[in-house]
């Protein structure tokens, strides 16, 4: 079967010098059709990288990238686009402050050369679960989880079968995270979507990946099962380290 | 004990153009040399508590309270001048987003060499070790890199490890950290609140720990105030979290992914408007 995403000794930098920074390193793993996949490791480790060079966001990358076995070019085109989507962190900073839930998802649905518009907004409202009485609200009127509900139903917009979450959550209250959780979930379901998700918190990838990949300056140490993470098998080190870390902050012994 | 913060009923209003909104409504605690954590969602009112107590909300906003005191030394009533001498030195506060509160066209180095030769007389040769060492203080690993970094160029723990860094050159009595760590993963979070609670330990520092994050809470403080609509609902002992009562501390336990007990569903809050509606729980209950 053809991995949905398949990245192989993927290396990534930016700048060049003395500020040379190589952020992603011989990065090779697979994501199967279907599958829920997590990328966990600590900030500057690459993960959001990984995926910023997928969609074309960070120009000097080598190594080979595949979406459904189509190898990868240094320019993505529409078809890519319509295929893989992102749900970006922040949803503050992610929608246009003075365009309308209407404006954003049309103009997105346009540029995708969607005909009937008009009914889709209301099924993609429908589908993330604002309705359409949220259909003319500027951002300003929505709160952070309503936010990060149009983000998603752009990014669903395109019916894609890829769909790429940069911490999804973590600009959000923990009652509101389990709202989206529950909705990506039952999205997933509903469009038998492939998730490539990073996370900096391993309960959410936990709950939401059946795989993960941990990644330290830049390189992928482990990929695991989260069966395994959550028996609490893992063989290297620093997955070890973010595992007990995530159970909890100890006190230093005295 | 002496209580090094002392607030009772606190209130900050904001008029707006419905009327006068309340952000926080009566709370009172004290402080001892210890670390209280403050969680709720957003919205609840917990930022403002930290902020009002630095008396850093803006007109129209209005800040009302029978008594803030810190080492018995009334806040209210002093004068701009006078709280510019408290802020940094005496209380500092860790914001919560790196990216809004560092310079963006100034270097790491710059802003944290002007920053401490600020509050202490010293030689920009000096005040340039005191930073390095302070960024190495906070993990950073090549600090000399750093230094030479406008913010754009750090990433979110990284700008947040700067930001304490920054906060804690001036070695303040009361440290107000609002969600220090919600932008950190949770290797870099663990450094960042040993960082913390060596200070709090060492130096007999206060903190206030203002989060969202309860587990982290539970593990790190030593009491919890639990607040919800601009009152504290709940305050208990940070060990005893989990035995919280109040349905609303139950609902936000309940809402967390678990990696030991994993579930098809999260539970979602359901929200009681009684529970906006009770009063506040005062500093001895």
């Amino acid at each position: 079967m053809t991995p949905a995403l398949s990245f192989e000794n993927l290396n990534v930098w930016f700048g060049d010098g003395r500020d040379r920074v190589d952020a992603v390193k011989g990065a090779t793993f697979d994501v199967a059709p279907g599958d829920s996949f997590g990328l966990v490791g600590e900030s500057g480790s690459g993960k959001s990288t990984i995926m910023r060079a997928l969609t074309g966001l960070a120009p000097h990358w080598s190594g080979r990238m595949a979406v459904n076995g189509q190898p990868l070019g240094p320019k993505r085109d529409r078809e890519f686009f319509k295929t893989v989507q992102m749900v970006f962190q922040d949803p503050y900073a992610s929608l246009h402050p003075r365009h309308s839930v209407d404006q954003v998802l049309s103009e997105t649905l346009y540029l995708h050369g969607m005909k009937d518009i008009d009914a889709r907004i209301v099924r993609l409202l429908d589908d993330v679960g604002l309705g359409s009485r949220f259909r003319f609200r500027y951002p300003h009127q929505l709160s952070g989880g309503q936010r990060q509900r149009v983000a998603i139903a752009r990014a669903l917009a395109s019916d894609p079968a890829i769909l790429l979450l940069d911490e999804p959550t973590s600009a959000l209250d923990v009652s509101v995270q389990a709202e989206i959780l529950n909705l990506l979930t039952d999205l997933r379901a509903e469009h038998n979507l492939t998730f490539l998700m990073v996370s900096h918190d391993l309960a959410v990838v936990s709950h939401m990946c059946s795989q993960l990949a941990v990644m330290q300056n830049g390189e992928i140490v482990e990929v695991m099962t989260v069966d395994a993470m959550r028996r609490m098998t893992s063989d290297h080190p620093y997955t070890r380290a973010l595992l007990e870390a995530s159970l909890g902050y100890r006190r230093a012994a005295e | 004990m002496s209580d090094l913060l002392n607030v009772e009923n606190l209130w900050v209003k904001f008029p707006t153009r419905t009327g006068v909104f309340d952000a926080v409504r009566g709370v009172s605690f004290r402080l001892g040399r210890e670390r209280l954590g403050i969680v709720g969602e957003s919205g609840s009112g917990k930022s403002m508590t930290g902020r009002a107590i630095l008396r850093l909300i803006r007109k129209p906003g209005m800040v009302e309270a029978d008594r803030i005191e810190l080492d018995g030394e009334d806040l209210l009533g002093k004068s701009e001048k006078d709280m510019r001498a408290v802020r940094g030195q005496r209380i500092s506060m860790v914001m919560q987003d790196p990216k809004f509160s560092l310079n963006p066209v100034m270097t790491v180095g710059d802003q944290m060499i002007e920053a401490y030769r600020l509050h202490a007389r010293a030689s920009k040769a000096e005040a340039r070790q005191k930073a390095l060492e302070m960024l190495e203080a906070v993990l950073i690993r090549d600090p000399e890199r750093v230094m030479r970094a406008y913010p754009h160029e750090v990433s979110g723990g990284m700008g947040q490890r700067i930001m304490i860094a920054m906060m804690l050159i001036p070695d303040p009595e009361l440290l107000i950290a609002d969600e220090p760590t919600s932008a950190l993963d949770v290797s870099v979070q663990g450094q960042v609140l040993s960082i913390m609670d060596k200070l709090v330990q060492d130096r007999g520092m206060g903190l206030i720990f203002i989060s969202h994050d309860l587990n982290l809470v539970a593990q790190f403080c030593d009491r919890v105030l639990i607040m919800y609509a601009g009152r504290v609902v709940e305050t208990c002992a940070a060990d005893k979290l989990h035995e919280a009562t109040h349905p609303y501390t139950r609902g936000l336990l309940n809402s967390l992914p678990r990696i030991d007990a994993p579930r098809d569903r999260l539970d979602v809050l359901q929200r009681d408007p009684a529970w906006a509606a009770a009063p506040s729980i005062g500093p001895d209950a």
